[in-house]
């Protein structure tokens, strides 16, 4: 089994986001940065399917020359191979762009490689939510793709693959190569050990440099809501708290 | 908010462990009305205490750090929130076995039972350690982990439960604000979103935000946030399998500045080693911004890699362990990296309690609450801790990043007592720097002045006087056989000092007597010339410093006071001024030079120079007088601390370079050599038996133990006169003696010297602890070579049973004992010169 995961690289923000002054950006200042949770349990599956069935995961990153920091993140965690596309541009590229460098990339890879079975993306990343680079890559390959994945069984026939919706699953199947766009909960993602730390500073990274055109999508400007300010309000301690609690849940109408 | 407050006696803000301590105590101090603030949540608001491994090594070579964390292990343990485990330190080199045996030396002089492994016996106590990596372990089976956060969750308690305290959670404090006082500005309000509260005082214990706080009553806090990272790796069946917090020891993987420390299921990995990861208040997030709390900041992973490494050296299961948890935690540092503790400087009734570790958070609380209550602390002399020790050179942030900067790989470092600093060094200097420079001089640091402590340029005399190295390089670092040949030089002929970073306060006017009479012990109304050399008191009769006053006029005193003692006793004398302005105080430290000339030919030497007689008759010892050297205008004071003839010449610091250049000239028939600090502040001192605040004089101690109480007591009042005067009726349990080292051979035949930094035991002769009747054990509190006395000499209390003359006893030294001899007590301490014929020559 050959399969690509694409991660992003974002911000690991407490509850309050500040926007910077220029109003396109976050004010990364106090923060760590992360891998979209999507993705992360996109690598986590994909690590387990090659544990089961064999194969090799391709970590696939476009983004800032720091984001070899979520390579080797990846690299700690069952990634095998790695490939940073340079973005230092200082600002995000548009999903049209980040799609068409992926699709270059991709097509270098496979050429050298092989053919990827299966290309998982998250479901959308994190900070920029925009839900469409991985479709716009599947029909740029004309593979089959399918969002919302919370489950993937693998059959000689292809993939069975589950779609969580309101009332229960949404069931799919398909041969391969397919493009999923996997959602957190699928499964609960390893941390890294120790000695995946230490080894994961030994994985090459592949830099492939984009020749993607920019996309058409311009970002005009982040708003920032007026901060809620919530109240907490002390019950009471131990035993002596479950009468207010009593009363406040009765007032709720949860009783 | 209704019910928040407008007005209260004390407002202490942070609710870590030591906010939640300080107002636990002061209610139990019978405090009422105290607020308690913090801007994050409870139990766990946020700062250093919510992220910190909560464990303690109770052994340490600082006395006061040690009786702190005594203390507050014996609190924690009160309250049930303490679980002794067990502690093994583990060395992986040679010079950290060494380093062990000065644990065991300081772990036998505070009472703390520890030993030393071999690492089959480290292996036996904790399976999974390596035993081929390590050389040995140091145990103290007494090391604990405590629940800082409930601990404080209780200490609260008790003042709500009290009546005594209201906490306010969520609340930010925005201002604090001051009145014009009579001396300088003092607490009027603390102002928060919620209100704003009028107060009498304040107490800042924010951790790493304190420096903010403080500058919002135009105060200073020196320290630094700074980063500590540590990981949680797990799980791993044989630490689950205990179905224990704590199963196995605490190990501190010294050389590697790491500690593994089992959390259930999973083990903490610490560590000191990473490069100094410094940041400034404003760098930390707000609750709300931060992804865990503001002080647990995004893990540099980078940083830690090499640590990993090794833990995994020691500890093989932990590379399989996931890392579930990683940090780059905040805590707080200092210049020095002692906390910051006691009264501000600039404002009145503002306090910090500042740079605490989890592991003295409740001694200090108990400590700042005395302090507040009593005006001076009982548990320990905080002279380590106190705020007021910092000048203002020290209290910025350029100067406590560098030293930060420094001292954080020391955490776990191996720091020799006498160990200068590298950083920050020639910020202050005296007028004399160019000609000490081309003598050589070796600088210690006193006080952040550059002081000469020998002069490589009198390498000549170690052969002239025969003087032997050190074998043991421990002994022999930051030391030189030339101090001892600059003594004997000095004895001989004639040498001069540098004592420009001598501490100078001039008080004056019409109340100055009643003011100087009330601050020290000792009667000050001589006639103008005299000097006063005094204890200076706390109310409870222990020593807050010892010092040397000159009657320059009928209403204009000088008071003189050692580099290291210079902030809090210029604290201490402002705080005391009176509030009618009849007294003014300056602090002439910048503006005076002062040259020590001491020796047989001190006096045809500065005679040669001068018009004026300055034989005994005409200018006795103990007075000062206005004299022209060489036409320049100083101020001399017949006096010794080295036990010779001389005089410490004051000058205008604008004078000072001309004065010296004049005495070496004239020097060059008399044989004067430049003589350092070594000689000055260890052994011409101690042959004369003379005490230093800091080692022989603190809080502890009275006078009278000290062998410092006059026969007569002055009418006048003083600060602790009552205590004094009922210490001077009691039969004292203690007293002050010296000892001579009788056999200096160690166990691989060759000498060692004792350092004398406090922590060196004086056992009895069958090699048992020495404790006296009010708990206070014998240690060495000065040591040092007395070559014209062809001794070692050592300064310690005894109890009073064992002050005879001829007592044999023994010295703890690196873990061996040495045989001492008591030489002398009571009040006449000198070995050499004892009727100070020579002083007075």
């Amino acid at each position: 089994m050959r399969i690509l995961v694409c991660v992003k690289r974002v911000p690991a923000p407490g509850s309050r986001i500040n926007v910077r002054s220029d109003e396109l950006n976050v004010d990364t200042a106090h923060l760590g940065f992360t891998t979209s949770p999507h993705e992360e349990c996109a690598l986590e599956e994909a690590a387990q399917i090659i544990e089961e069935h064999g194969g090799t995961v391709t970590v696939l990153t476009a983004g800032p020359t720091e984001a070899e920091e979520q390579l080797r993140y990846a690299a700690s965690v069952g990634g095998t191979e790695f490939v940073l596309i340079p973005n230092d541009s200082g600002h995000d590229w548009d999903p049209e762009h980040t799609a068409d460098a992926i699709i270059q990339a991709i097509s270098g890879l496979e050429a050298a490689g092989g053919e990827f079975d299966l290309i998982m993306f998250g479901n959308e990343s994190a900070d920029a939510g925009g839900y469409q680079v991985g479709v716009r890559v599947a029909v740029a390959l004309d593979r089959p793709v399918v969002n919302g994945i919370k489950g993937i069984d693998i059959a000689e026939a292809g993939f069975t693959v589950r779609r969580e919706v309101d009332a229960g699953y949404e069931v799919y199947q398909f041969p391969g190569p397919a493009v999923l766009g996997i959602r957190e909960g699928i499964n609960l993602p390893r941390y890294p050990t120790m000695k995946g730390r230490l080894a994961s500073k030994k994985a090459e990274i592949t830099i492939i440099a984009s020749e993607a055109n920019p996309g058409r999508q311009t970002k005009v400007r982040l708003h920032q809501p007026e901060e809620r300010i919530t109240e907490t309000k002390i019950l009471g301690d131990s035993a002596d708290a479950a009468g207010p609690i009593v009363d406040l849940l009765d007032e709720l109408g949860v009783l | 908010m209704s019910d928040f407050p407008t007005k209260a006696s004390c407002v202490v803000i942070g609710a870590g462990i030591v906010g939640n301590c300080v107002v636990g105590h002061l209610s139990d101090m019978g405090w009422k009305e105290i607020v308690l603030l913090d801007k994050g949540p409870l139990p766990n608001p946020g700062g250093s205490t919510g992220h910190a491994s909560n464990f303690i090594f109770p052994a340490d070579h600082s006395k006061e750090i040690v009786d702190l964390t005594l203390e507050s292990q014996k609190q924690y343990e009160e309250l049930g929130l303490q679980t002794t485990c067990g502690g093994i330190e583990v060395a992986r080199t040679e010079e950290r076995m060494e380093e062990f045996k000065r644990r065991m030396t300081s772990a036998t002089c505070w009472g703390i039972p520890s030993e030393l492994l071999t690492p089959a016996e480290v292996k036996e106590r904790v399976p999974f350690v390596s035993e081929d990596v390590i050389l040995g372990g140091f145990y103290t089976p007494s090391v604990s982990a405590v629940d800082s956060l409930e601990t404080g969750t209780q200490m609260r308690k008790r003042a709500q439960d009290a009546g005594n305290l209201q906490v306010f959670a969520n609340t930010e404090v925005t201002d604090i604000e001051t009145a014009p006082g009579p001396k300088k500005p003092t607490i009027r309000a603390v102002v928060t979103d919620k209100g704003r509260i009028e107060c009498d005082s304040v107490v800042i214990a924010c951790g790493v935000w304190s420096p903010r706080l403080a500058e919002m009553a135009g105060a200073t806090i020196p320290l630094t946030p700074a980063v500590h990272q540590m990981a949680d790796v797990g799980p791993f069946d044989v630490l689950v399998e205990t179905q224990q917090e704590l199963a196995y020891p605490i190990v501190r993987d010294m050389d590697t500045f790491c500690y593994e420390r089992q959390s259930a299921g999973s083990m903490e990995v610490g560590s000191y080693a990473h490069r100094p990861i410094l940041h400034r208040v404003d760098d930390i997030p707000s609750n709300e911004e931060a992804a865990l709390s503001p002080t647990e900041m995004p893990f540099t992973a980078d940083d830690f890699d090499q640590q990993m490494e090794e833990a995994i050296e020691l500890m093989e299961f932990l590379g399989d362990g996931e890392i579930k948890y990683a940090i780059n935690g905040l805590l707080s540092l200092t210049p020095d990296a002692n906390p910051v503790i006691g009264p501000t400087v600039e404002v009145e009734n503002l306090w910090s309690a500042a740079a605490v570790w989890v592991k003295e958070g409740p001694g200090v609380g108990l400590l700042v609450a005395e302090w507040m209550t009593h005006g001076y602390p009982h548990l320990t002399d905080p002279h380590g801790a106190d705020i007021t020790r910092f000048y203002p050179q020290q209290r910025n942030v350029t100067h406590i990043e560098a030293r930060a900067e420094e001292h954080f790989n020391k955490t776990y470092g191996i720091v020799h007592p006498r160990e200068q600093w590298a950083s920050r060094r020639d910020i202050t200097t005296g007028p004399v720097k160019a000609r000490t420079d081309a003598l050589a001089a070796f600088y210690f640091e006193a006080g952040g002045w550059e002081r000469p402590h020998w002069y490589e340029s009198n390498l000549d005399l170690v052969a002239t006087y025969e003087i032997s190295e050190r074998q043991h390089e421990w002994d022999a670092r930051w030391w030189t056989p030339i101090s001892d040949a600059e003594h004997l030089h000095l004895r001989d002929n004639v040498g001069i000092v540098d004592l420009s970073a001598f501490q100078i306060f001039e008080v004056s006017g019409s109340g100055v007597l009643d003011y100087i009479e009330h601050m020290v012990v000792n009667k000050c109304d001589v006639k103008v010339g005299g000097s006063i050399y005094t204890p200076v008191l706390n109310s409870s009769g222990g020593f807050r410093s010892d010092l040397t006053i000159l009657r320059l006029d009928d209403d204009r005193f000088r008071v003189i006071t050692g580099a290291f003692d210079g902030g809090r006793d210029e604290y201490w004398f402002r705080h005391n001024l009176p509030e009618d302005a009849s007294v003014q105080f300056e602090n002439r430290t910048n503006a005076v030079c002062t040259l020590g000339v001491w020796g047989p030919n001190a006096i045809p030497l500065l005679s040669e120079l001068t018009e004026s007689d300055l034989t005994q008759d005409a200018f006795p010892y103990g007075t000062c007088q206005k004299i022209l050297i060489a036409g320049i205008p100083t101020e001399m004071f017949r006096v010794s601390y080295v036990g010779d003839a001389g005089f410490e010449i004051y000058t205008p610091m604008q004078h000072g370079l001309a004065l010296w250049d004049a005495i070496s000239d004239a020097g060059e028939n008399f044989n004067l050599r430049p003589v350092g600090a070594a000689v000055y502040g260890t052994s011409g001192r101690i042959e004369k038996g003379y005490r230093l605040m800091g080692a022989e004089l603190e809080n502890e101690y009275t006078p009278v133990e000290a062998g410092l109480a006059r026969p007569k007591v002055k009418a006048a009042n003083f600060i602790g006169k009552d205590a004094y005067l009922a210490a001077r009726e009691e039969d004292p349990c203690a007293q002050l003696c010296v000892l001579t080292v009788e056999d200096h051979t160690c166990a691989d035949g060759y000498p060692r010297f004792p350092m004398g930094a406090g922590n060196e035991p004086v056992l009895s002769a069958s090699g048992d602890r020495i404790v006296d009747a009010k708990g206070r054990v014998s240690r060495v509190t000065t040591a040092g070579n007395a070559p014209s006395v062809g001794k070692y000499l050592l300064m310690a209390y005894l109890p009073i049973d064992l002050c005879e003359v001829g007592t044999e006893l023994k010295v703890m030294y690196q873990n061996e004992t040495y045989p001492v001899t008591v030489a002398a007590t009571g009040t006449n301490l000198a070995l050499f010169d004892p009727d100070n014929a020579r002083m007075k020559a």
